[in-house]
């Protein structure tokens, strides 16, 4: 008797506080599991300045990206331009500041170009495409002294860029004529850029995967090995089999063969 | 040549043998003999000569000179701290000793080319095969080699020499038949296992999952490792990819659907072809590709082989998170990771 009392006493609330219960324990923990932290927007621009880039967006950039940053596909549902909202000034600043856009032709990959823009235009379309959702700011120059630990960022970079940039940064071969550009010569800004935004098929390495010091670190060794110089004499590219190959292959066997017929021939 | 030799050269001339199973060409390029000899100028022209000794002199010289700039060199141009000063050092020591070697070799052959006597003279070949009372004698040896240690006679020594000769190799078969399991298992399991978390290689930090943007890569090994006893043996079959997709571009297959956590999947970076690290990923086709033979992998598909020699897809690693967020595995892989062996 007293059992079944203490079940009824629990049918009235206790089914909807149990479901209350459940659903706030794992909406919450779903919450705790997949937040996203909020990117950082450091950089704070005029109405201006948003007002100017919009004006430059809407000239240059919206026939493929949309009049209010969207994105575009044609007819038959291909993409023409991604979405910029929330891709953030980081992404703008690289790529139109490598001159990788406006995009020329479709390719498999947009190159690197001589620049259209200056860059005071190119901070007025980041203030404009910062100003649509937040994203990725512009690195400060702090962030980009090379200050860091070539050791770690020489550590780092071997894990996270080495398989497609080469170990020295050299750049190297993808799919289907598609490749990672050499970074010799990318400015610390574009690099540091390039990290957060994840630019065409390179994936992003966020502040939660490198921090903003490991991205100093790696910088600080690429600006390194760029600098220092070659101990082993000319590094033929840095490319090692491909390059070193080839030039043994037509030298040193070259030599190998002239010298031969040398030895075998009569004397006049 | 001796009275021998000649006298074996001239039963080999007269003896005629059976060519067997050759077949002999009814029109055989003739043999054309040697070609005139045609006189050197420096046979013909004093001037010539003189020219050519000098040169030999001039190259012998010029090896000396070379020596002799290799020990200048060696003082010159010190090894210190700076690491420039040994490509220096060794440039100039090494071009030296180049023109020290080159020089004697080269002027030795001019030499030999060009005043040495350069008439042509051949020699004939003779059969290998020996004379008659040479193979009678040989024969003759190992009959008494045979009755003086009675090889054929004492029945019980050359049989238990059988025997012995027949189990000496026999331990080498146990030996590498027991090698067979112990590999096997240590190409089939990994460090992973149940609740290990996944940790950023190299520093061994944990990984959120609210950590993994969509489009970000993370290089991952099981926590643990950097203690571990053979620490690069076990990274060289435990290294794992770790990419975050959007859940609605995975092509999951309803069997495997518990293995991914919202769009997050993981992969044995091991190529299945022959073992080298597939971490080339492409953001926006989703392909993982291998730098050494181009074995291209789908992520969006359980990392199917699209291009390339690879046999099979990258083994997946099972992945959930646990009660403070954390990536974990769910288990070890399913499968062995890395390239065929005999039993896989």
């Amino acid at each position: 008797m007293a059992l079944k009392k203490r079940t009824g006493g629990r049918n009235k609330f206790a089914a909807a506080l149990v479901i209350a219960a459940g659903l706030f324990l794992s909406g919450g923990g779903y919450a705790v599991a997949t937040t996203v932290a909020a990117p950082s927007q450091s950089a704070t621009y005029s109405a201006a300045q948003i007002e100017e880039g919009r004006k430059l967006f809407l000239a240059n950039c919206a026939s493929c990206h949309g009049k209010a940053g969207e994105g575009r596909v044609n007819a038959s549902g291909e993409m023409i331009g991604p979405s910029v909202i929330g891709v953030g000034a980081a992404s703008v600043d690289f790529q139109v500041g490598t001159g990788r856009m406006p995009g020329q032709a479709s390719g498999p990959q947009l190159e690197k170009k001589p620049l259209q823009f200056t860059q005071d235009q190119i901070d007025a379309m980041a203030a404009y495409v910062a100003s649509l959702a937040p994203g990725p700011a512009v690195p400060t120059a702090e962030m980009l002294a090379l200050d860091g630990n070539v050791t770690k960022g020489g550590e780092l970079f071997r894990i996270n860029c080495a398989m497609c940039h080469n170990a020295v940064g050299a750049g190297g071969a993808l799919t289907e004529g598609k490749f990672a550009p050499g970074l010799e010569g990318v400015t610390e800004k574009h690099i540091y850029e390039a990290m957060v935004t994840g630019p065409q098929n390179m994936p992003v390495f966020s502040d939660a995967n490198l921090t903003p010091q490991d991205k100093k670190d790696i910088i600080t060794y690429l600006k390194y090995v760029e600098n220092a110089p070659a101990v082993g004499g000319y590094e033929l590219g840095s490319l090692g089999p491909v390059s070193e190959g080839l030039f043994v292959w037509v030298f040193a066997f070259g030599a190998i063969i002239a010298i031969t017929i040398w030895l075998g021939a009569k004397s006049n | 040549m001796s009275k021998e030799g000649k006298a074996v050269a001239k039963a080999d001339a007269e003896h005629v043998y059976d060519s067997g199973l050759a077949v002999i060409p009814a029109d055989a390029i003739k043999d054309p003999g040697l070609e005139p000899h045609r006189v050197r100028m420096t046979d013909k022209s004093p001037k010539h000569e003189k020219a050519a000794v000098r040169q030999v002199g001039l190259l012998f010289l010029l090896s000396a000179l070379g020596s002799a700039f290799s020990i200048w060199a060696y003082f010159a141009f010190p090894i210190t701290d700076d690491l420039n000063t040994v490509r220096n050092n060794t440039l100039f020591l090494g071009l030296g000793m180049t023109l020290g070697l080159m020089g004697i070799g080269i002027g030795a052959v001019h030499w030999a080319k060009t005043l040495m006597p350069d008439a042509e003279v051949s020699e004939e070949r003779h059969l290998a095969r020996s004379s008659e009372e040479d193979r009678a004698r040989a024969i003759e040896i190992i009959k008494i080699a045979d009755q003086e240690s009675g090889f054929t006679r004492r029945k019980l020594i050359r049989r238990s020499l059988y025997t012995a000769l027949a189990a000496f190799p026999l331990p080498a078969v146990f030996l590498f038949a027991d090698l067979g399991k112990d590999v096997t298992d240590k190409l089939r399991y990994t460090m992973w296992k149940k609740n290990v978390r996944l940790v950023r290689d190299p520093y061994g930090t944990p990984i959120k999952a609210s950590d993994v943007t969509i489009g970000s890569v993370f290089h991952v090994i099981p926590e643990g490792l950097n203690e571990a006893h053979h620490k690069l043996e076990e990274k060289a079959k435990a290294a794992v990819l770790l990419v975050r997709l959007d859940p609605a571009d995975l092509k999951e297959d309803p069997a495997k659907k518990s293995w991914s956590y919202d769009g997050i999947v993981a992969y044995s970076k091991i190529c299945t072809h022959v073992g080298c690290p597939v971490a080339l990923y492409e953001q926006h086709t989703h392909h993982l590709l291998c730098p050494c033979h181009q074995s291209t992998f789908d992520v969006t598909e359980h990392c199917k082989v699209v291009f390339g020699p690879a046999a099979r897809p990258l083994p997946q690693l099972p992945i959930t998170v646990d009660k403070d967020g954390y990536l974990v595995a769910q288990s070890d892989f399913e499968e062995p990771v890395g390239p065929s062996f005999w039993e896989r």
